[in-house]
């Protein structure tokens, strides 16, 4: 336990040195690419908020079994089977048919080649389920099916929710996908989400429809509040243009009514049935309809056939600014929850920072004195490679570019704290060899040796721990985990290459000196 | 020499106390469950007026029909922690803010926002609960394949204790459980651990070496053969802990206690739950070289 060879020696003071560097690259700027890495402040610890979203399918489904209600009824009507009594409840689409063709439907949505409902070859599972009881047939979606759903309106929403975001550039946001209906949203240096979080809680869905009086029209009408609340209006369901038909959609200052609006500007599309609806509908009103509620309703005085218009609203300046920036990046496929928020402001972040250090420093320098009065010249050697430890715990949260949060502070401290343990455990049974044996180089010897795996169990049972909490843990936790996991391997590392090289190069040097520890 | 061996018996029936005392706060007063793991909203709050305080802060809120609402100082005079369960009230936080403006103005720095829903904190328990479940069972897996049964059973008996009665120390004090209790009392479990498998180490040695000597003498001389290590250790985690606590900020200050908390009843439980155990499993040098055999 006791050689080391020169080889060795060197690798040792080079690999320490490489961290130290890379430790010290956090404090001064280098002109390398390589060195010049950072340790990530977590949110806690530089300011900025944390949005869990979830998406709510539950209307994306229901929508879906709206929309199969046509494309079933269609589908059986060119093969002559008749089918009644469509109704939807409890996302499960109900209808009944005769006895004659009940095989025929079943067949139709159990057949791997149906157009009708999906075969996923990859998972074996039809997209829907049905179930068939005296000619009364129910059909929803199969588990694989939901789940094909929702990782769809998720890759949607998280595309949308980016774009909202960068519209507003905030920097380096992170946005990420979590389970299959949540995305979380990281933004950093935010200390004010208030706006953020009322763009991402709107779904943005844009239609604009004929006012009627008229309820029973082929497609139905329905009773709409208008957004401040003032007035109601009869619209009908009818959707002349949407949300998708926009090109481009802008705030503006309307000079000559002298209030903010918001200019937009169609596709061809678009542009062509806003042309005929405006052209046959002189004289009516055209409400604008915003995710169920009416923002106006102008009176259709002329033609618009350039493809642009203007929408207004009472809008403030900032309003006018958010609705053209929910309007360009698009609708949501479904309606996002914000089921978690955590937001620092900068100056908490900055004092946490501070507290933390100033812990850091002072439990630093009590372990340090309390093992230097405890041990003197092998108080020493602990010490050195108790900071050469924190030097390369740091070096390697550098490398890595990790994030620290404020309980990743308290894990290296913690680190601090039970990284002597090792090296009391080897210098306790020294003293102990030392009682019968008088030689002190095979006192030192056998003491390491013998101390060995009391030090392997120690660290492997608080390693176990922090893997656990890192697996199981959210956010500043696993910033806990990952200091005291890491710290457990720069221990080791410190004890069994620093610290014991010196305590070598000491005794050997002092062979014949009695009462040596 | 200390004799530990002398106060076997009396520190059992303390800790036996201890924990039937935990058991029954938690099932009775129960546990001061956060914001993480019940859902609700917190606001901390700075004042650059001092002349608001805890109950002008309180008189103002409580008119804004939030239901419970809890408000204290934090730290210092100037600043205020603020909850209260939210019930799908969703721009809540906006309204404080323009309420709190108009009635005091604009005087307040919103330092901290925390809003957990009521699925998400359930989770949270969820997770938590597993974690600390799924640590005890792979500690017990560990020490099962390092040591005998006997010595697994008393590691495992001393972990239980350490992790009810410090459970039971904070429903006691009614202090809060949040996501970094959890890290913690998995940390004082892999300390615990830590220092039981110490002396178990030392336990297993003395086995091999003297076969006159009975469990009880051999686990109060193992006991003070590893004492210095024990105690050094201790210290100097405690150390390190104290400072968290009283310099690393509000923040760290539940998880820097639950942890202080840990690593003494840690330190106690390895010398006195853990080898009375072995004692009343009456282990021998038998125990330790069948093993050796197989």
């Amino acid at each position: 336990m006791l050689y080391f060879s020169k080889l060795r020696i060197i690798f040792i003071t080079l690999i320490s040195l490489l961290f130290i560097i890379f430790a010290l690259s956090n404090l001064f700027n280098f002109d390398n690419k390589i060195l010049n890495k950072k340790i990530n402040l977590g949110l806690d610890l530089q300011g900025g908020s944390y949005l869990l979203l979830e998406i709510d399918n539950d209307p994306v489904i229901e929508q879906k079994l709206q929309n199969l209600t046509v494309t079933i009824r269609n589908y059986f009507k060119e093969k002559n089977v008749r089918i009644t009594n469509f109704k939807l409840s409890n996302q499960t689409l109900s209808f009944t048919s005769d006895e004659n063709s009940k095989q025929t439907i079943l067949d139709e949505f159990a057949s791997e080649e149906s157009e009708l409902n999906p075969y996923y070859q990859r998972f074996k599972s039809h997209q829907l389920d049905i179930v068939e009881e005296n000619n009364f047939f129910k059909v929803s979606f199969s588990k694989q099916g939901i789940i094909n759903l929702k990782t769809s309106s998720q890759d949607q929403a998280l595309e949308i929710v980016r774009r909202r975001i960068d519209e507003i550039g905030t920097n380096e946001p992170n946005i990420l996908k979590r389970g299959n209906d949540r995305i979380l949203v990281e933004l950093p240096g935010l200390d004010d989400p208030m706006r953020i979080k009322s763009l991402l809680g709107k779904t943005a869905n844009l239609t604009f429809r004929f006012v009627t009086n008229d309820t029973e029209g082929s497609f139905g009408a329905e009773k709409l509040e208008f957004e401040d609340g003032t007035e109601e209006a009869i619209v009908s369901k009818r959707i002349i243009l949407s949300g998708e038909n926009l090109l481009d959609a802008q705030p503006r200052m309307d000079t000559e009514n002298n209030e903010t609006v918001v200019t937009f500007s169609l596709d061809r599309v678009g542009a062509k049935r806003f042309g005929k609806a405006t052209s046959t509908g002189i004289g009516k009103r055209l409400a604008i309809v915003l995710d169920g509620k009416v923002i106006s309703a102008p009176v259709i005085r002329d033609t618009i056939a350039t493809g642009s218009g203007q929408i207004s609203g009472g809008f403030t300046f900032q309003s006018a600014t958010d609705l053209a920036l929910l309007l360009r990046s698009g609708a949501l496929p479904a309606p996002l929850n914000i089921i978690e928020e955590r937001t620092v402001g900068p100056d908490l972040g900055q004092d946490s920072i501070n507290a933390g250090m100033i812990a850091l420093l002072i439990g630093f320098i009590l372990v340090i004195l309390y093992i230097f009065v405890k041990y003197k010249i092998f108080g020493i050697i602990t010490n050195i490679a108790l900071i050469l430890n924190l030097f390369i715990l740091v070096g390697i949260l550098t490398i890595f570019e990790a994030t620290l949060t404020l309980p990743g502070i308290a894990g290296i401290i913690l680190t601090v704290g039970m990284a002597v343990d090792a090296n009391v455990l080897i210098f306790e049974r020294i003293k102990e060899e030392l009682k019968s044996e008088k030689n002190n180089l095979i006192a030192f010897d056998s003491g390491y040796t013998k101390s060995r795996t009391a030090i392997l169990d120690a660290n492997i049972t608080t390693l176990l721990a922090a893997i656990i909490l890192f697996f199981m843990g959210s956010g500043p936790i696993k910033g806990f985990s990952l200091t005291l996991g890491i710290g457990i391997f720069t221990t080791l590392f410190t004890v069994y290459f620093i610290a014991r090289l010196l305590t070598v190069l000491y005794v050997s040097k002092n062979k014949e000196k009695e009462g040596l520890i | 020499m200390i004799a530990f061996n002398k106060y076997y018996n009396r520190f059992n029936i303390l800790s036996v106390s201890l924990v039937i005392v935990s058991l029954l706060l938690l099932t009775f007063k129960g546990l001061n469950f956060g914001i993480d793991f019940k859902g609700g909203t917190l606001i901390e709050l700075r004042s650059t007026d001092s002349k608001i305080n805890v109950s002008s802060l309180r008189d103002n809120l409580s008119q804004m029909n939030l239901g419970d609402v809890s408000v204290k100082n934090f730290g210092n005079e100037t600043d205020f922690l603020i909850k209260f369960e939210n019930n799908e009230n969703k721009n809540v936080i906006e309204e404080i803010k323009k309420n709190l403006d108009k009635s005091f103005g604009n005087s307040f720095n919103f330092r901290r926002v925390e809003n957990v829903g009521p699925k998400v904190s359930a989770e949270l328990l969820r997770s938590g609960v597993i974690a600390i479940s799924v640590a005890l069972f792979l500690m017990l897996v560990y020490i099962w394949i390092r040591f005998e049964w006997q010595f697994s059973l008393g590691a495992i008996v001393a972990l239980f204790h350490d992790v009810i009665v410090t459970l039971g120390l904070f429903s006691l004090l009614g202090l809060e459980i949040n996501l970094s209790i959890i890290a913690a009392v998995l940390t004082i479990v892999g300390y615990s651990m830590n220092d039981t498998v110490v002396i178990f180490d030392r336990v297993r040695e003395n086995l091999r070496k003297y076969s006159d000597i009975k469990i009880f003498q051999l686990t109060n001389i193992s006991i003070n053969e590893t004492l210095s290590r024990t105690l050094i250790t201790s210290v100097t985690t405690l150390l390190a802990l104290l400072s968290i606590f009283f310099f690393g900020g509000e923040v760290l200050k539940g998880f820097s206690l639950a942890m202080i908390f840990g690593v003494i009843f840690g330190t106690y439980s390895s010398i006195y739950i853990a080898n009375t155990v072995l004692v009343r499993l009456n282990v021998s040098q038998k125990t330790v070289l069948r093993e050796d055999k197989n």
